[in-house]
């Protein structure tokens, strides 16, 4: 039963990893590497690992996607004064 | 063409690894066990902290350094740019980051003081408070930073200096970084306390100096 | 097929998608993207594979926060240089990436 969670898990794992190489839009791949961030965190719960979970919910999702929306923000901002 | 070679070779290398791995025989040398055996000693009586401020210490206190060669190299490559002017967000947003931002401290307080019995520890507790003082800048409660002066400087360094000091002090024993056991979990939540200040700061600063370098519209 | 084993797998065709998209991709910030990819890729197998029989094993996990941590740093120093680049020449790519 907690086999068929993990398989879930990994295949999501997977599938939201492959989506944001293969996305065309960039702010939907950050988002999607967010998701994907959320996902390792639960991993990491799986895997009898909180003290990673919380490091990877706090600094691999959230300030990892805090940078890139940033930075993309300021690229947009960029493009859109000539 | 260059596309088709580089993912079948990525596909060959994923299929043998991940078959190497379906037939692996059990490990020769267990670590878990001298870990469980010297616990008693190593002042806290949570595994992972003890392997992360203990047994491996001398791992941390280099990682705490890369993170501060990391900052100081984002300061060099940006330079001299203005602060980031922050833009008052909706008023519900700054009254919910002012309601959320003492408990988030009081959260990391607690991640750190809880890292020696459960799972927590300095690194958790850094990065809630380096999340309270980013929210804060978003929202527009917290000016952004220009170039650290002197008061700052002091806090991004607290930690690997107050790391390196016990280490320097414990040199004279020996061996590197080799807590006595009685003053152990002491020492562990020293450094630990230090450690939580600067990685704080340091992980703020990695956003917060990084958003510095745009032009005011 | 226990849990941590099938996390190391899972670990290594990420690792592997991870390093085809930064060879191939030529935009730098989705390319800072897949290193994270290959990042995380790397640590669930450092896990997955020392807990193939479920057994919780404290020294990877501490091995896996702390590269956690410095990802961080080495994904924000990525970014200040992308961010440079873009300043200094208004492109994303790297010059010889562009020319293919």
């Amino acid at each position: 039963m907690t086999f068929a969670f993990d398989l879930l898990l990994a295949v999501a794992l997977l599938w939201s990893g492959w989506r944001t190489l293969t996305t065309p839009r960039l702010d939907r791949a950050i988002v999607l590497f967010i998701a994907f961030g959320l996902l390792m965190a639960l991993a990491w719960a799986r895997l009898s690992a909180p003290d990673i979970g919380l490091a990877e919910a706090a600094i691999g999702a959230g300030l990892t996607g805090a940078l890139l929306l940033d930075a993309y923000g300021v690229l947009q901002r960029r493009r859109a004064r000539p | 063409m260059k596309r088709m070679v580089v993912i079948a070779v990525a596909a060959v290398f994923a299929m043998v690894l991940g078959g190497a791995m379906l037939d692996l025989p059990l490990g020769a040398i267990d670590l878990r066990i001298p870990v469980a055996a010297n616990l008693g000693e190593s002042g806290v009586s949570h595994p992972v902290t003890a392997v992360l401020l203990n047994y491996r210490g001398y791992d941390t206190l280099l990682e705490i350094a890369v993170l501060l060669l990391a900052l100081l190299a984002i300061l060099a490559v940006l330079g001299e740019t203005r602060a980031a002017t922050p833009r008052a967000a909706h008023p519900v947003l700054q009254t919910l980051v002012r309601l959320a931002t003492p408990l988030m401290i009081v959260v990391a307080v607690y991640l750190l003081w809880a890292g020696a019995f459960r799972p927590g520890g300095a690194f958790q507790a850094g990065a809630v408070l380096a999340a309270a003082a980013v929210l804060l800048h978003l929202v527009g409660l917290s000016p952004g930073w220009n170039t650290p002066r002197l008061k700052l400087r002091m806090g991004l360094a607290a930690g690997f200096a107050v790391f390196l000091a016990v280490a320097a002090a414990l040199l004279p024993q020996g061996a590197l970084l080799r807590y006595p056991p009685e003053a152990a979990g002491a020492l562990i939540l020293l450094i630990e306390s230090a450690l939580t200040l600067s990685l704080a700061l340091i992980l703020a600063g990695l956003f917060l100096l990084l958003s510095r370098d745009e032009e005011a519209p | 097929m226990t849990g941590g084993l099938l996390f190391a797998l899972t670990g290594v065709v990420l690792f592997a998608m991870g390093v085809a998209g930064v060879v191939l991709i030529g935009h730098l910030l989705r390319r800072i993207l897949a290193f994270n990819l290959m990042g995380s890729g790397a640590f669930l197998v450092l896990v997955g594979l020392a807990q193939r029989n479920d057994v919780p094993d404290p020294v990877p996990q501490a091995m896996v926060l702390t590269g956690i941590v410095v990802a961080v740093a080495a994904t924000a120093l990525a970014l200040a240089l992308a961010r440079k680049l873009h300043a200094l020449t208004g492109h994303l790519e790297l010059p010889e990436d562009a020319d293919e």
